[in-house]
């Protein structure tokens, strides 16, 4: 490769529909629909109808079968020039990051001058598969030469194939349901469950300032009656999360509520990025540009890092390269997976013995400033349709640092299942 | 069920039953099929033919009915008549110079053109009259017959079948500034043509414009590469509005309320502007509306037109309205379009009203006469009207070549009429002279005749697009 300098790739803005709850609002729904809609909103607000984009990157976690040209489908049936590219991408919770961060490399290098980034996910429209019996049954039935093979095929059929696969939350190499690893994670680092549940009322009511200030006037789009977050409790209160029973974890040292965990969502989230010039042709805002990513994983199935813990990683790797410290940001955006992945991802941060130990460092990355945390709320109020929160926390932030000003700093860190994590920084036009 | 009259008032059969049946008006930029015809009243005028001759429309000398032109009809039952001789064929429509009408004789003299066109007109066809100021007509005669024209083209109005209509336009002949045929164009365009469909029985007033500031006669896009910004354009009338403009060249902003975004965004997108998602009652909204015309648009964007079409409804008797229920409707229908004009109206703010700017309001037949349950919107609407003839009057704005008018729409079919009772809502729609409901591009197009740039000279005016409903005739 030549040494050409690589240009900026800029975010012009965000789009997204607000969140359901699942089985709520967008209980008929399809991933779809949604990520059209998604799609059409982004479009009118920048004036793009008809226009043709660089490329559509998006993504589910949850797709059925039918859904395998997703994006492309979903350019098709949106205002984009149907001759707008797309393609599907898909890593768990850090889909939608993962798709900001290619299309702005893209953007970098110059192979496309524009795009859009992002996710969809419904829990409420999950794809459900049949059990091996029925499928095997069926897939011989359908390639059956004639009618007696066919009928022999489905008359091979048990009662007992007839229950369906349902998704499931958990982890294939585990058997662990994400809760289940976080709650052994939450333990780990002593997490209690005052500090869950601060946190989890803080998002709410972040959440709802923000809301009722209109800062997502340009950033959602209303769609299928829903014109806010359908999970947000704006009179949600610690005392009232205190309540609330545990669902993950055993015994005594069980922490983890309804309350303070992310809530199965549906959703879809988009990014408009570009190069400067890009923007500046049209007469588009330029937010703030994507710095630096960073990925990293964990060995979670020997148990010998959490599943949810590779932004702990990735973090450190980000900040070394760019030259910055964990202290040098006006915001943090950390992904709720649960109130108890944002607190021990902070707790690993401030550890001595992790830092030295875990990531090699001379010295902890110390604290970060909890007002600057998540400020406009996060997943536990705004929900968590997997691959749309990348496009969710990106856009936001983007908005945030603009309004900051230029050179101001933002980290986004996004968990993911698989003990992935995806992170980026964003920097302020 | 629901549509149980409209079946029977729709269906072959009703018309042998005697059931009014509802003509299919002519609309869009079509001028009438037939002749164009022109008669002069008191006196020799130019005005009006050669406001024609700027829309490249050749009028034909009208009838005059006289004694001595009639011919005597015999019909089958033995039974004589004087009727007036026939026009050859179908005229589109009648125009009337009356601006030279002083007296009572004059009169006659209008009575003698109108009567040959009344049954002479086509479908959808047109008479115009044009008259005075009668104000400034000067002797107590002349300002009673000038005032005179006024009966008789509302009762014109009235008497006409087959979606045609017939309206008055009042301009300034005695004052210092007089109209000019330029001034007249734009409306003697829109009231020939089919985008005045659903206007009939109305008196709209032309002043002088500066002439450096009429332009562009007769253009079918005159709003090419113009912003034009309409609030609650999510869907209905306000969509109608914003794809009128979209089809004539402008380039959109489409507001609404972020809970109407998804109708919104298909808007937007279907006539290729710009979804702005705001309610316009947030304090800084005008500034809002300014800044993302200045940012889409580049520093020297600026607003040509702003529509304040978005509005909302809180009926209740007001024996039951509390102060929410009337400060709502208050707050959207009237104070939020006051704040955003004060801003907009900045020459200094970035993305504000251009010069020669246009603000168009919505206000309602409810406005003009009451309705029961509405007092909080009729309010509000009756606040529109008072605001555009205020600002229609103000010399600053004036000196801008800025101008401020109103619409007023009566029943249009829209999904809020939908939901009105049957036999309430079939009232609405027959109880005007063309016997049938309007849709909401006939608001938009008269919304988008008072903004276009040829109609400099039309301001603080209020123009109903009711059909001559009789609610509040």
């Amino acid at each position: 490769m030549s040494d050409q300098t690589l240009r900026d790739a800029v975010i012009v803005g965000g789009n997204r529909i607000p969140f359901g709850k699942a089985g709520g609002a967008y209980a008929s729904a399809s991933n779809q629909s949604m990520l059209t809609a998604a799609l059409d909103g982004l479009v009118a607000r920048f004036g793009l109808a008809g226009e043709q984009v660089g490329e559509v990157a998006a993504g589910a976690v949850l797709k059925h079968s039918r859904d395998f040209n997703l994006t492309r489908e979903a350019v098709l049936g949106s205002a984009l020039a149907p001759t707008t590219p797309a393609y599907d991408l898909q890593q768990a919770c850090g889909t939608g990051l993962e798709t900001v961060i290619q299309v702005s490399h893209k953007i970098r290098l110059g192979q496309i001058d524009s795009g859009i980034a992002g996710g969809v996910d419904s829990a409420s429209d999950a794809p459900i598969a049949v059990g091996e019996g029925l499928r095997k049954a069926l897939l011989r039935a359908s390639s059956a030469k004639t009618p007696m093979q066919r009928v022999k095929a489905l008359a091979g059929i048990r009662p007992g194939d007839l229950a369906p696969e349902t998704p499931r939350n958990s982890e294939p190499r585990t058997g662990l349901s994400m809760g289940e690893h976080q709650a052994r994670t939450a333990r780990e680092w002593g997490i209690t469950r005052e500090a869950q549940d601060e946190l989890a009322a803080a998002s709410h009511h972040n959440l709802a300032r923000a809301w009722d200030s209109g800062f997502f006037d340009d950033l959602a789009t209303g769609f299928l009656k829903l014109s806010r977050d359908q999970g947000l409790r704006a009179d949600t209160s610690v005392e009232k999360l205190a309540t609330l029973k545990p669902v993950f974890g055993t015994g005594e040292g069980a922490t983890m509520t309804a309350g303070n965990s992310t809530p199965l969502s549906d959703g879809a989230a988009l990014v408009l990025l570009s190069s400067r010039e890009w923007a500046q042709e049209r007469s588009l805002p330029v937010l703030a540009r994507l710095v630096d990513a960073e990925v990293a994983a964990v060995d979670y199935v020997s148990g010998e890092e959490g599943l949810l813990m590779a932004p702990a990683y990735a973090v450190p790797r980000l900040l070394a390269r760019q030259g910055l410290t964990l202290q040098d940001f006006d915001y943090y955006e950390i992904h709720e997976a649960f109130a108890s992945t944002v607190l021990a991802t902070l707790a690993a941060w401030e550890s001595e013995e992790f830092c030295r130990d875990r990531l090699g460092l001379d010295a902890p990355l110390g604290a970060v400033d909890r007002d600057r945390l998540n400020v406009h709320g996060s997943s536990l109020a705004a929900g968590h349709p997997f691959a749309a929160t990348g496009g969710r926390i990106v856009a936001g932030l983007a908005k945030m640092l603009s309004q900051k000003g230029p050179g101001s700093r933002g980290l986004v860190s996004i968990c993911a299942a698989g003990g992935q994590g995806v992170v980026a920084i964003l920097e302020g036009c | 069920m629901a549509d149980l009259v409209q079946l029977l008032t729709t269906n072959p059969l009703a018309k042998q039953l005697g059931v009014p049946q509802a003509t299919r008006l002519r609309r869009g930029r079509e001028l009438p099929a037939g002749p164009v015809v022109l008669g002069l009243a008191g006196g020799t005028s130019s005005l009006v033919r050669s406001s024609l001759e700027l829309l490249g429309v050749q009028p034909e000398d009208a009838l005059v009915d006289t004694p001595e032109t009639r011919t005597t009809q015999t019909d089958d039952k033995g039974r004589t008549r004087e009727v007036p001789t026939p026009y050859p064929g179908k005229i589109g429509a009648l125009l009337v110079d009356a601006t030279q009408v002083t007296s009572v004789a004059d009169l006659e003299t209008v009575r003698g053109l109108l009567r040959p066109a009344m049954k002479g007109l086509e479908p959808s066809g047109r008479v115009v009259v044009v008259g005075v100021e009668p104000e400034t007509a000067g002797a107590p005669t002349a300002v009673a017959t000038q005032q005179a024209l006024e009966g008789i083209v509302r009762s014109v109005g009235k008497e006409l079948r087959a979606g045609a209509t017939a309206n008055l336009v009042r301009v300034d002949l005695l004052t210092e500034e007089p109209t000019t045929a330029t001034d007249l164009a734009s409306t003697l365009s829109f009231l020939l043509e089919g985008r005045s469909a659903y206007v009939s029985g109305q008196v709209l007033h032309v002043g002088h414009a500066d002439p450096a500031r009429v332009v562009e006669i007769g253009n079918a896009r005159p709003f090419e590469g113009q912003v034009v910004v309409v609030t609650g354009a999510g869907r209905g009338i306000g969509a109608a509005i914003a794809e009128t403009f979209a089809r004539d060249g402008a380039l959109v902003v489409a507001v609404d309320v972020p809970a109407a975004g998804e109708g919104l965004a298909r808007v937007a997108n279907r006539i290729g502007g710009t979804a702005l998602q705001l309610d316009i009652t947030t304090p800084d909204a005008g500034r809002r509306i300014a800044a993302h015309v200045a940012q889409r648009f580049g520093d020297a964007g600026r607003i040509h037109t702003i529509v304040h079409n978005a509005g909302i409804t809180r009926d209740k008797l007001l024996a039951n309205t509390d102060e929410e229920r009337w400060g709502s409707v208050l707050e959207v229908n009237l104070a939020a379009q006051i704040r955003i004009n004060e801003v907009l109206l900045d020459p200094a703010l970035p993305g504000g009203l251009d010069e020669a700017g246009r603000i168009v309001g919505v206000a309602s037949t409810s406005g003009i006469a009451g309705n029961r349950g509405q007092t909080n919107y009729a309010a509000s609407k009756a606040g529109v009207i008072g605001l555009v003839r205020a600002m229609g009057a103000d010399p600053r704005l004036a000196e801008r070549g800025i101008t401020v008018n109103a619409v007023a729409p009566g029943f249009i079919e829209t999904e809020m009429t939908a939901r009105i009772p049957l036999a309430t809502r079939e009232v609405g729609r027959r109880i005007n002279s063309l016997q049938q409901g309007g849709r909401p591009v006939d608001v938009a197009e008269t919304i988008a005749y008072l903004a276009e740039p040829a109609s400099a000279a039309v301001t603080g005016q209020v123009l109903r697009v009711c059909g001559q409903s009789q609610l509040g005739a």
